[in-house]
């Protein structure tokens, strides 16, 4: 009998730290304690704390270890799986904690504030086994819908739930299906799932592809009965090698148990599903864009209307939705749409899957109800911002989206509340900055990708948004006039209107945003010609403080452009002359600063 | 899969394997294992909890597992049994067959096995 199951995290940021060798070792160190028939080590998806990983959990007891190494494997099998005594160094231990508490999983910060339905699944079953999927209720759903439910009542459910799309836009899911299943001109219909994750930092829809794949499989095909399709399509990018294998794996064992192929549970229903693979452009994401590109056309968005629920693959009506948005349709089904309806705001329900980056603590995924504040978010699940530094702003909706400001922290997450500040929920990626993040150095960034990602098809993307970044180069390199700031304003706006698809629509988005909430910011580089956070190289210079420079010589020996040089004065107390860099021939590297240890050098 | 009672035979199945997971049992068996319990026989006590549980199907009521050194090495093995709402008991001196015992007449009868607590023990 199995006495104790070892969760290892096999997603796919503890995966490139080593997790399934940490496997490999668990086993053979079970066996050779011969307790290979007791224990149970089961690979899992994420569990969210990325940043932490490898992440790996003991049950019963729910040990939760963080940071585990292979060189760490024999203790925790002797130690804990033989004698029963938790290895406490390993245990994860919240910052404000005192150091012997053993927490287990869910009595973390972390976790407490969370709700997972849609990641439910996600680092609890062994996502390559299908029968752990049904044992936490799985394919419940979909028989209930193909014995209990007409398709007119399963898209009422998916109404009354208020479930809207989590890929971006935040269309409501139920009347996609509705126009999709009103539709009866097509010579057949499909149901297609976006999993082309392209925002920088937004991980969740493939989370849930590596920890939860039959999930996504399940709600496909009660969305195929609901608009009379027996055919699906996931479009998921090659760069998530772990999600198509997990979610071949599902596909194959679900066909096997005529869970998907034809005459499903005997009521005469067909839905199949296959895969394709993107290359990673980004537009793939846009939803005519993915179709055309599942077409096995050069992935390029067309005008819309006619919508996809109209016209979509191959010409036929089809529904699609977003990864994170099939992944709460069986739970909705199982639980009512009443259940679903008391979490969220009024015009937001549910929950939202976060995937929290940048300037925080705990970097990973976390999902929890629509209108949790961004304090909530950052401050108690996040942990705050590391190193004691100031919370500036934080990015929302990746290159689509705007910055959120330290001011309107305590703005209750919800779609509508993020348009209004003039940012957009986006996939989920937050992404937090702090006092060193330079503002207009972001909206750089984020244009640059958009300027490389844009697909070319239509004139304001195109040349737009590639004039736009010129202009913040001049900025940047400290040529900026005021006027540039309206210059921008007026071509975000064209670009806004004019564009073809939701890329260009929304690429101007976080110049707009950072201008509108750190135009201060923005002056002081065009006038002052210098950057407050000390990022924009050609907006500051390294400077040493002759007073507290004691003379040793690290920083010039360290320079790899000869710009560090003696001078003749000795500073009160010290012995040695103290140096000084020559402006002209300084490269700006930082690299003297780092080998200060008087801490005499600085950027002005 | 041709019908709704495959789906739930399945899940039936399962359901007990993966309970664990959810780390809530009704029962809690706690076999001390620490080097004073392993020197006095406590790993064939834990082997017959392990297989008693398992062959009396209650592996979705009961869980088992191990602790460290509870301080009374002298009664070593110690086997203590927690459940939701009453008093744990506390059993010593074990073996095998006791185990076997306990298995059949508390854990699964609901019947503290009297003569094998520590109480019994200490008036001897």
């Amino acid at each position: 009998m199995i006495r104790s199951h070892v969760l290892i995290c096999g997603g796919t940021g503890c995966t490139s730290s080593n997790s399934l060798k940490i496997q490999e070792a668990m086993n053979n160190e079970l066996t050779a304690m011969g307790l290979e028939n007791e224990v149970k080590v089961v690979v899992t998806g994420c569990f969210g704390l990325c940043a932490l990983g490898p992440i790996m959990i003991v049950y019963p007891e729910g040990t939760f270890y963080s940071n585990v190494t292979i060189a760490d494997v024999h203790e925790i099998v002797e130690e804990h799986l033989l004698k029963g005594r938790p290895v406490e160094r390993l245990v994860y231990h919240e910052e404000n904690e005192s150091k012997h508490h053993a927490t287990s999983l869910s009595e973390t910060t972390f976790y407490k504030k969370q709700k997972r339905i849609a990641l439910r699944n996600c680092g609890v079953i062994n996502p390559e086994n299908i029968d752990e999927y049904i044992a936490m209720d799985g394919y419940q759903a979909l028989g209930k819908v193909l014995t209990e439910m007409t398709p007119d009542d399963v898209i009422q459910t998916i109404l009354d739930s208020g479930l809207r799309g989590r890929g971006g836009g935040g269309f409501p899911t139920g009347l996609k299906w509705k126009f999709a299943s009103g539709n009866r001109g097509g010579i057949k219909k499909f149901v297609a799932c976006n999993a082309d994750e392209g925002d920088p930092g937004a991980f969740m829809d493939r989370s849930i592809l590596e920890g939860d794949p039959h999930a996504v499989l399940e709600a496909m095909a009660i969305a195929g009965y609901a608009i009379g399709a027996d055919e699906g399509y996931i479009y998921v990018r090659a760069e998530y090698p772990i999600a198509i294998k997990r979610l071949e794996i599902a596909i194959k064992q679900a066909r096997e148990y005529g869970l998907l192929g034809t005459d499903i549970f005997g009521t005469g229903f067909n839905f199949d599903i296959q895969l394709r693979f993107g290359a990673g452009a980004f537009v793939c994401g846009e939803e005519t864009a993915l179709m055309t590109s599942i077409e096995g056309n050069r992935g390029e968005p067309r005008p819309r209307p006619p919508f996809p629920a109209v016209k979509g693959l191959f010409g036929q009506p089809t529904v699609l939705n977003n990864v994170e948005t099939y992944a709460n349709i069986c739970q909705i089904i199982l639980n009512g749409a009443d259940w679903f309806k008391t979490m969220g705001t009024e015009k937001s329900k549910g929950t939202k899957v976060f995937a929290l980056g940048g300037k925080i603590t705990n970097t990973g995924l976390v999902e929890v109800p629509m209108g949790t504040t961004l304090r909530e978010v950052i401050e108690e699940i996040g942990g705050g911002i590391p190193n004691g530094k100031k919370f500036k702003a934080a990015q929302t909706g990746g290159p689509s989206g705007g910055c959120i400001p330290a001011s309107l922290i305590d703005t209750p997450i919800d779609y509508d509340n993020l348009i209004a500040i003039g940012s957009m929920m986006g996939s989920g990626g937050l992404i937090v900055m702090d006092e060193d993040t330079c503002m207009v150095d972001l909206a750089r960034f984020f244009l640059d990708f958009t300027v490389d990602e844009s697909c070319g098809k239509c004139t304001p993307c195109r040349v737009g948004t590639r004039r736009l970044l010129e202009i913040l180069d001049k900025i940047i390199a400290g040529n900026g006039e005021l006027e540039d700031l309206d210059r921008m304003e007026e071509l975000a706006n064209y670009i806004k209107s004019a564009s073809l698809c939701g890329l260009g629509q929304t690429a101007p988005n976080p110049v707009l945003s950072t201008i509108r909430y750190f135009r201060d910011e923005y002056v002081t580089h065009i006038v002052d010609k210098k950057c407050p956070a000390g990022v924009c190289k050609n907006l500051l210079q390294f400077k040493i403080d002759l007073d507290k420079c004691i003379g040793c010589g690290m920083c010039a020996k360290n320079c790899p452009a000869d710009a560090i040089i003696r001078t003749d004065y000795i500073a009160p107390g010290h012995k040695l002359a103290s140096f000084e860099i020559d402006p002209k021939k300084c490269v700006k590297c930082g690299a003297c600063m780092e080998k200060c240890k008087p801490h005499a050098i600085y950027k002005d | 899969m041709k019908s709704l009672a495959e789906l739930a035979a399945i899940r039936e199945k399962m359901q007990s394997k993966v309970a664990l997971r959810e780390g809530e049992a009704s029962l809690r068996v706690v076999v001390g294992m620490a080097t004073c319990g392993i020197a006095a026989g406590a790993r064939p006590v834990l082997n017959a909890f392990v297989d008693g549980v398992n062959n009396a199907n209650l592996t979705d009521k009961v869980t088992v597992t191990q602790t460290g050194c509870i301080g009374i090495c002298q009664y070593e093995p110690v086997v203590e049994v927690f459940e939701e709402g009453k008093d744990k008991v506390t059993y010593v001196k074990l073996d095998a067959q006791k185990a076997a015992e306990i298995v059949e007449k508390h854990l699964k009868g609901g019947n503290v096995v009297t003569e094998y607590t520590i109480g019994a023990y200490k008036k001897d």
